[in-house]
Formats: C-alpha cells, structure tokens, sequence
C-alpha cells in the first residue's frame, strides 16, 4: 500500500439509472423486469425498417426531477442526437443520445464522508435509450456465437457524469450510496443494481502528490455494486501506482472487473477511438421546456435524503445513526413521523421502528411499509402506554406481537387481556409479603449476603401477577422490605 | 384510348356501372401482359388485390362505400412496409423481409377502401433518379421502352403512365416523385414535408423524405392526398394542421395569383425544348388571370452539392442496422464484423456503397463540420431565399428537369445522374410543397414537365393552379401507345 | 484528393468490404464528387443557423403509456439465425 499514498488519486463517476416509466424512451413497449426474451418488444424498439421513434413526455420529467434535484441547470433547449456504432446488442447500429445540448448541466452532490462533507460536482445530465442484452452461448471463452435479447432494447437511460473529483474508491462508493438514494426518493428509478436498474461506469487516474496535472484516465466497466466499485477502484489504485512507480506507463484504455477474482482486464488490446459521428436526430424535433412547466416540477420536489436525516437528527434529538436507518427509504421516515406526530418520544419510537417493525416488514420499500400490520398510531399508541406506566416494556412485547396478528390498538388489546400493570403500592406489597413468606431460603441466602437471591424473590412475585406488576416497584418494594428484615 | 381516373372509376363504381372486381381484374391482367416489357412492378399483390376489391363491391352494393377511393386500383412503392407482403427496398439485402406491420400511409389506403395492386420498382433505397439501380429489373419508360421512367420511384410512375395502376405512391427526397413524373408524362406531387406521416416508409434520408402521390390529373391527386395526409402520434416530425378538401379547393381559377419564374432555373444546361414548353405553360397561366414576375434564387447552384452531403450522411445512418442480425439478408462471416461487412457487401449495390461512404466520410471526425454542417447552414441560406420570395409571390413556376427521359445506360458518371435533380432538390431541402403536371412533348414524343412550388401547407394554392393550366390543356388526354 | 487511406478507414466504419478494385474506383468516384462539393466551402455561412429540421416543430412528445408488443415469433420471423428465443449472431471480437 505504500505506493498508493505517494499519487492522489481522482476518479469521476458516470452512472446510467433505468428510469421507472411505465413505457420505453421512444415507444411503447412495457418496462417491466424479468420478461421472457424479446417479449417486450415492438418494430420500434426493433429498429425495422421504417420505424420512428416519438419521446416519453414522463422520462423527460423525470429527467429534469432529478436534474433540479442536483442543483442542475436544466436547458429548456436541448435535442438529442445520433451516436453511432456497431454492436449487435445495438438495433439501430446507433443509439438516440444527446450530445451538444443535454437537458441539463453543472450540478453537484454533497457526501458526507470521513473526512468531513465534501462537495462533488455533476457535469451533465442527459437522456438516451438502452441497448439489448447479450448472453454468450455456453462458456464465454468457448462460444462461437451470441444470443440477443431486445426486451431492454429502448428503456429511458438517464446518464449523469460527475466531474472527475471525488478522491479515494471510498468516496467514490459513498457518492454512489449517496446518489442512488437520491434516485430512489425522487421516484424516479427504482435503484436496483442487481436487475440493472442502476449501472456505474468508473473513471480513474493517478498523479504524483500535489501534481497539478492530470494522469492518464482508464475506465472501468461492469461494475454492478457499490461493493465492486470500491474493490474495483481500490484494485486500480494499487495497479496503476505499482505501474507508475516501476516507471512504466499507464495505457488509457477500458477495462473490465472480474467480481471473481477482484481485478480488471483490458478489454481492447490496442486504444480504439470511437468515431461516433453524432449529428441531431432528424426524426424528433428539438424541445423547448416550458419554464413553468419546469417550476411546477421543482416545486413538487420532496425533501432529499441528506436534509431529512440533518433534520432529523436536529428536531428530533435523534442519533446520526437511527437518523440515518429511517431516512434511508421516504417510506419508513414519514411512518415515523406519522408516528411522532401522535405521540411525542422520538427516541423510544425510533428504537420500536428499528428493531420490532423493521424485523417484522423485512424491508423499507414504499409497498412493504404500505402493508405494515401495525399502524404509526398504533405503534404511537403502544409507547404511550409504556411512558404513562399501563404497560411495562416486557408487556408491551406481548401487545405488539398481539398487534401484529390482530391490527387492533393497544389500548383495547391491554383491557380485554387485563395486561394493565399492577402498579398499587398495596397490591405489590401484599404479593411481596406473600414471595417472601413462600420462600424462606431466598431470604436467607439475601441476609447470608447473597444480594442476588433478591432477583429470584422479585422473579417470585412477577410469575405471581402474571408478569403484570410494575416490575421496578417490585424490586424497590423486595429491596425495602429485605432490608427490613 | 387514355386510362381511366381514379375518380371516374369511382364514379363508376357508385353509379354500378363499373365493377370493382372487373376492374382489379382488368388491372391485373394488364399487369400480366405487358408488365414484362415495362417492368413497374416488383411484387404482385393479386390475391391482396381481389379480396380488396370483392370488399369494395360489397360496400358499393350495400349504399355504403368508405369514400371517393373505394375500390381505386393504386400501386405503392416498394419503400412503404406492407404487412405480410414482402418489401424489399429494391435491394438484395431486402430481399426477403416480410414487415410485421402496415406503414400509417398503407394503414389510411386501406381504411379508405382502396385496391393494393402491388409494389413497384424503384432505385435501391430510393437512391437514383433512373430506376436503374434496383437489385432485381430495370423499369422502362411506356412512352419509350429504351428510356428510363426516372427514379428513383419510376415502378410507381411508369406504371401509372401505362395504365398498369390508376394511382400510385412514391416517396420523394430530391425529386424522386416530381422528376419521373416529368419524364412519364404524369402528375407527381411532393407535399410539405410533415404533411403525410413518415411511419413505415423505409427511411432514405429522413429530413428530406416525402410521402408523394402520382395520378393522371390533379382531382384524383388531390383525393391521393387527402386519404393520406395528417398528423400520425407515431411520427413526430408529422405536422398538426388540420387537412382540407383538396378537392373542393382545387375550383378557383388562377385569376390574381403572382407567379415567379426564377432566372436560375432556365439558361445553361437546361434542354431548349423543355424551356420553350414550360414558358408557353406560364403564358397559358397568365392568360389565365395570373401575374408573372421574375425571381432570383442565386443558391439554386449550390442545392445539388448540399444535398449531396445531407442526404447520404442521413442514408448512411438509417442503413447502419442492414447488417445481417436481424432482419435481411446475411451472409456468414467468421466473427461478427466479418459477417455484417460481406452482408452488406454483397446486399448494397454500388450507388447505396457510394452514398454510404460518402455520407459516413461527411459526418466522420475532422470532416463533420467542413461538409455535414456547412450543407445544413447552406439550407438555411437556400429557405430564406424562398421566403423572400414568397413574401413577393404565392408560387413559384419553373421546369422540373434539365432535360426529358434519358436512354438506359446513358448516365453512368454519378455526377452527371447527381445533376438531373438540380430543379427538385430545393423544395426537398426546404420542405416546400411541389408538383410536376405534365406541360407537352419533345419532338420526339417524350413528356416534359411544369414545375409549381407553394408555400408550406399550402397545396390548395399550388393544386388549384395546377388544375387550371391541367384543364386549360389537352395534356393529360394522350397516352403511350404500349398495347 | 481522398486518399486510398481515407476509404478504407471509412469502409471500416462503415461495414464495407470492399475489394482492392472496389476501393480504387470508389476513391476515384468520390474524389470526383467530393470536388465538386467542395464549392460549397467558398459560401460564406458565419453566423447562419443550421436546418435539422424542415418543419418548425418543438416540444413533440407522447404520454407514457403502454402499447401491445410484438409476439416473440413475429419478432423472430425475419431473423437469419433465430435460437429459442433469441437472435443468435456470430462471436464479437474485440477489435
């Protein structure tokens, strides 16, 4: 690792995100997951002959959602263009991009990371369709021949480039984190990197420490979690600072991660320069944005990530960590605010959401939380019960797990079952006098010195009241009462 | 005996004095006799044709026909996807496709009740002006079997000229409608560009493609128009404006209409013959009521070389996805390169090769802006001069090519073809609506051609004076004597 | 003035073989063509927008609504080397 701390490293992130219309970019195709091959399909999204394509109004308002969201300058004019190349997986032998006139341009994100927060710019934003997918036929090394899938073929790609100043592989997994999260609560991707929805493209160079100049960039593909970003990017650290420091040269060319093996490969074997003759597509007519059209969007913004959990964190006394955990889906921070609303303890909420429901829903996507068998009232309702002494924290167990099955509230779960807490200084004092009567050994193995045969005494009395009795009380009533002895 | 019309067949039709069936018949059996020699046709939509027909006559039995073109025999180019049908581009690596799907043009054909006789020929992927270039036949010329019919749509021309379809559609991009029409002695009409949905035409060069009717007057191609015409969701450059009774606009005479005659389009190069016909056209207009006045148009000599750059880099885009994956011809290659390489090799004929390199080389790095971005800036010179004389006249007179139908074989040199567009061309690069209407004969027999060119979305204008000088002149009454 | 260099590089990207004999009469033909062209460059064009488009249409869009696709055999009809239900093309090498 010594080598690596002699260059500063710059990486910049480009990110393609599937945007969660119901139909294609430029036809009408569903955009659903896991469709069977070219089911999903249509002449347009096909590149036959004679097709044109027409532009999703809904990928274009997501575009700019996610545009003000980053602090982008939208370009109420932008067109989009023709990039062309070869590539099987490629219907037209070119792809609908934009080039010189993006919807939008210089943003930025603000992570939060080791260092302190740091402030990452976003060059541009623009929208293009997706290509197809190719599967390789029997064993990659081997095969002759490739098979071609078209459903993916014309789904709304949103491409973001980030400027090249984000300065370890750990923040550039932070700024992806951070990123995605954003995606998520604008609505506007569903941010799954298994199934593709969210893909990163890594671009990494070292210089010498304090050089001004940059080093020479390689680009790393196929990385498909924030995990692999990081290895792959920490892989790359070290290669190319081993290179530089043998004297040789890094060769600016793409290269793939082998998640198997946690290393990249050249994936061309000489520097191939795409030629990709981009000129305005002829067959969409250019857009002019509406600026009101534009505010309408931005001000139905939601409030981000990173300011919910800062707010969180400060109007609710709550720890950076639980802020974190209930602000990380939109879904689960307003249930608790919903929650916090009908009864005011943050903290004891918070920890009830953290443990108990979150085990429960086993996830905090809006539709699980949607379907949460408890209500915010409900679980409100459940911590008022223990703050006001009905119930103590053991019960309130019960009730829960009682809440869960039933959906009903608290309150009247606690009086059909007669769970209100035995908290009647007489009634503890006669259910102790009667523990301590029944179990003469206890007693003397508390005055023999033993201070723990006091917990058998209170275990005695709570087995007694079906674990009804305020058990705080009791072992202040046991303890008195031994004392006494 | 001059072929019917569209509209009197029509007429025919609804007055039951003429059976849509007899006449597909009739049609189809021409078809069989003397397509041989004239070679219009590519694909022959017999069956298609009579259920079509038998459909008609029932409507017309029942009271009830869709329209004015129930029944209406008409050819289509094979550059428009017909559903089940073969269409093939005029091109090898076409060959065999079978489209899955009617284009929007076919679509409002059909549901206008008309007659699909069949696809004709046409110069591969509309690129030509002779119809020479097709993969599979050259076209001839009826009015003279050693001549070409033009092109690139002369299937579609030359079949209406011989009374093999009563109308037809081309597509034209720098004159591939107006031009064989000129040399078939037939009317061909460019609309506005946007006028007529794009969708399922095979794209050539898809700022400058245009749906285009041919028919044997202006009324029935006015009534072409107006099946087809109007905005299509599923193409977004179609324009929304609404469409008028072409028909119905056509009565009006040419009284105080200002016609300009611009200088750049007579002089050197153009044919002394086809000069002195299309002014004696120009004389009848103004004997008509019209008012002439001269215009300048000065970039007229620079359309050939701009389009030249515009199209082909436009057709090297569209005709990226002929590689043999999924659709078309493939020949097998040893990887995959290879194989789209040798397909479109041994599918593309040597002027789509021409054009295709030219286009890739005018959009290739270090050239785009020097040749792609000049030519589009040059548009832009070549419409504001057209405005400017618009806002002086309401059409424009002019011939619509240099000189009449050429022999087979003479124009070899790829310029010397390039040039036969240098009248067509500048409505095509600004969009303008244009139509050739047949003006006299040579000495020798062969057809020449009036070009008019109106202002944007106004065919009433231009269809109007066209119907005036059309029936101010016995033109239309002769046919070629092909049997 | 296009050279024998110039055509093989734009057959390339363009997915042209063509033969030794091919390549020498497209040069010659394109030379011719490209001369002529080139009168275009004389035309003074600073300032002038360029034309993409003929009509002066903006802000074409649709709804985002779902249409029928096509039946994957349909789909396949046409294709060379249909496998299942996939388009099946020869391996790709990396260049």
């Amino acid at each position: 690792m010594a080598e690596s701390t002699r260059y500063d490293t710059v990486i910049g992130l480009e990110v393609h995100a599937q945007l969660s219309t119901r139909s294609k970019m430029f036809c009408g195709c569903p955009t659903t997951f896991g469709a069977a091959p070219n089911s999903q399909t249509c002449p347009i999204c096909l590149g036959m002959p004679g097709v044109l394509p027409v532009i999703n109004r809904r990928a274009v308002e997501f575009g700019v959602r996610t545009a003000l969201a980053f602090g982008l300058r939208v370009n109420a004019a932008c067109r989009f263009a023709r990039k062309h190349y070869y590539y099987p997986d490629m219907p037209k032998n070119f792809q609908i991009s934009q080039y010189e006139e993006p919807l939008a341009e210089d943003g930025w994100l603000e992570i939060d990371t080791p260092a302190g927060v740091r402030r990452i710019g976003i060059q541009r934003l623009h929208l293009e369709e997706d290509v197809g997918r190719l599967v390789h036929e029997g064993d990659f090394a081997a095969a002759q021949a490739s098979l071609v899938d078209y459903n993916r073929s014309g789904m709304p790609l949103m491409e973001t480039v980030s400027r090249p100043e984000l300065r370890s592989p750990e923040e550039a997994a932070i700024y992806l984190r951070a990123f995605r999260a954003v995606l998520v609560y604008l609505g506007v991707c569903d941010g799954n990197m298994e199934e593709g929805s969210l893909r990163c493209d890594a671009n990494i160079s070292l210089r010498p420490r304090g050089a001004a100049e940059l080093g020479t960039k390689v680009e790393i593909k196929n990385l498909n979690s924030f995990r692999n970003v990081q290895r792959a990017l920490e892989y790359e650290v070290q290669r190319q600072a081993e290179a530089l420091t043998a004297g040789r040269r890094v060769a600016q060319e793409t290269r793939l991660f082998d998640a198997d093996r946690g290393t990249t490969r050249s994936m061309r074997s000489k520097e191939y320069a795409h030629d990709y003759r981009y000129f305005p597509e002829p067959d969409l007519v250019p857009l002019r944005l509406d600026p009101a059209w534009i505010e309408q969007i931005r001000a139905a913004l939601p409030e981000l990530p990173r300011a919910r959990r800062q707010r969180f964190a400060s109007q609710y006394g709550l720890p950076p960590y639980d802020a974190e955990i209930l602000t990380q889906s939109r879904a689960l921070a307003a249930y608790y605010e919903a929650a916090v609303g009908v009864h005011d303890n943050p903290k004891a909420i918070s920890n009830w959401i953290m443990t108990e429901l979150l085990r429960e829903l086993g996830g905090d996507d809006e539709a699980t939380v949607a379907k949460a068998p408890v209500s915010p009232a409900n679980l409100a309702g459940l911590v008022r019960l223990i703050d006001e002494g009905t119930i103590s924290g053991k019960i309130a167990k019960d009730v829960f797990a009682r809440m869960l099955a039933s959906g009903e509230d608290p309150v009247t779960i606690v009086r059909r079952e007669g769970l209100t807490q035995v908290a009647d200084a007489g009634a503890i004092e006669a259910l102790v006098d009667q523990a301590i009567a029944a179990n003469p050994k206890a007693v003397a193995d508390f005055k023999g010195g033993k201070a723990v045969a006091a917990k058998a005494l209170v275990g005695q009395v709570m087995k007694a009241s079906g674990g009804k009795a305020n058990p705080a009380m009791v072992d202040r009533v046991v303890q008195e009462k031994l004392s006494r002895i | 005996m001059a072929a019917p019309t569209i509209h009197e067949l029509t007429a025919a039709f609804a007055r039951g004095e003429q059976s849509p069936v007899a006449v597909a018949e009739s049609y189809l059996a021409r078809i069989d006799t003397l397509d041989g020699r004239v070679g219009a046709y590519l694909t022959v939509m017999r069956d298609e044709a009579l259920s079509a027909a038998r459909a008609s006559e029932a409507r017309y039995r029942a009271g009830a026909p869709l329209g004015p073109l129930d029944g209406a025999p008409v050819a289509l180019k094979d550059v428009f996807c017909t559903r089940g049908v073969r269409t093939t581009c005029g091109s090898r690596i076409l060959e065999s496709f079978v489209p899955p799907y009617d284009a929007t043009m076919v679509e409002r054909l059909r549901t206008a009740g008309a007659v699909i006789l069949g696809k004709t020929n046409m110069d591969e992927f509309a690129m030509g002006s002779s119809t020479e270039h097709s993969a599979f036949h050259v076209t001839r010329n009826p009015w003279d079997l050693t001549r070409v019919p033009g092109g690139s749509s002369g299937g579609s021309a030359a079949a209406v000229a011989g009374g093999l379809a009563a109308g037809a559609f081309g597509t034209d991009t720098g004159g591939s409608v107006r031009q064989p029409a000129a040399f078939c002695g037939v009317v061909g009409l460019k609309p506005t560009y946007g006028r007529v949905s794009r969708y399922g035409l095979i794209a050539f060069a898809s700022s400058l493609d245009h749906v285009a009717p041919f028919a044997l007057d202006i009324v029935d191609t006015a009534l072409l128009l107006g099946a087809v015409a109007g905005h299509d969701p599923l193409d977004a450059t179609s324009v929304e404006a609404p469409v008028p009774d072409y028909v119905a606009a056509l009565a009006g005479g040419v009284k105080g209409l200002r016609i300009g005659v611009p200088d750049e389009y007579f002089g050197a190069g153009l044919d002394p013959e086809i000069d002195r016909a299309v002014r004696a056209a120009i004389d009848v207009l103004r004997d008509r009521g019209a008012t002439i006045e001269r215009v300048s148009l000065p970039s007229t000599a620079y359309g050939v070389a701009t389009y030249y750059i515009v199209a082909p880099a436009e057709a090297s885009s569209n005709l990226a996805r002929y590689d043999g994956v999924k659709y078309g011809l493939r020949v097998p290659g040893k990887d995959l390169i290879d194989m789209a390489s040798r397909t479109r090799a041994a599918g593309f004929g040597a002027e789509v090769k021409r054009r295709i390199m030219l286009g890739t080389y005018a959009l290739s790095a270090g050239y785009h802006e020097a040749y792609y971005g000049q030519a589009q800036k040059v548009r832009t010179l070549v419409r504001r001069e057209f405005e400017a004389a618009f806002a002086r006249v309401d059409l424009l007179a002019a011939p619509t090519t240099p000189g009449v139908a050429f022999t087979h074989g003479d124009k070899a040199d790829p310029l010397a073809m390039y040039m036969n567009d240098v009248y067509t061309i500048p409505a095509s690069m600004t969009g303008l609506p244009a139509v050739s209407v047949p003006c006299g004969f040579n000495a020798a027999g062969l057809p020449i051609g009036l070009q008019l060119i109106g202002r944007a979305l106004d065919e009433p204008t231009l269809l109007r004076a066209a119907h005036a000088y059309e029936q101010a002149t016995p033109w239309r009454h002769r046919s070629p004597a092909l049997g | 003035m296009i050279s024998r260099d110039d055509v093989e590089h734009v057959a390339r990207l363009a997915r042209l073989a063509l033969s030794a004999a091919e390549a020498e009469r497209m040069r010659e033909q394109l030379s011719g063509i490209l001369d002529y062209i080139d009168t275009l460059r004389a035309l003074d064009t600073a300032g002038v927008e360029p034309t993409s488009h003929a009509v002066p249409l903006v802000n074409v869009m649709r709804d985002d609504e779902t249409r029928p696709c096509l039946p994957p055999d349909v789909v396949l009809a046409n294709a060379p080397d249909p496998s299942d239900a996939f388009f099946r093309v020869p391996r790709i090498i990396e260049e």
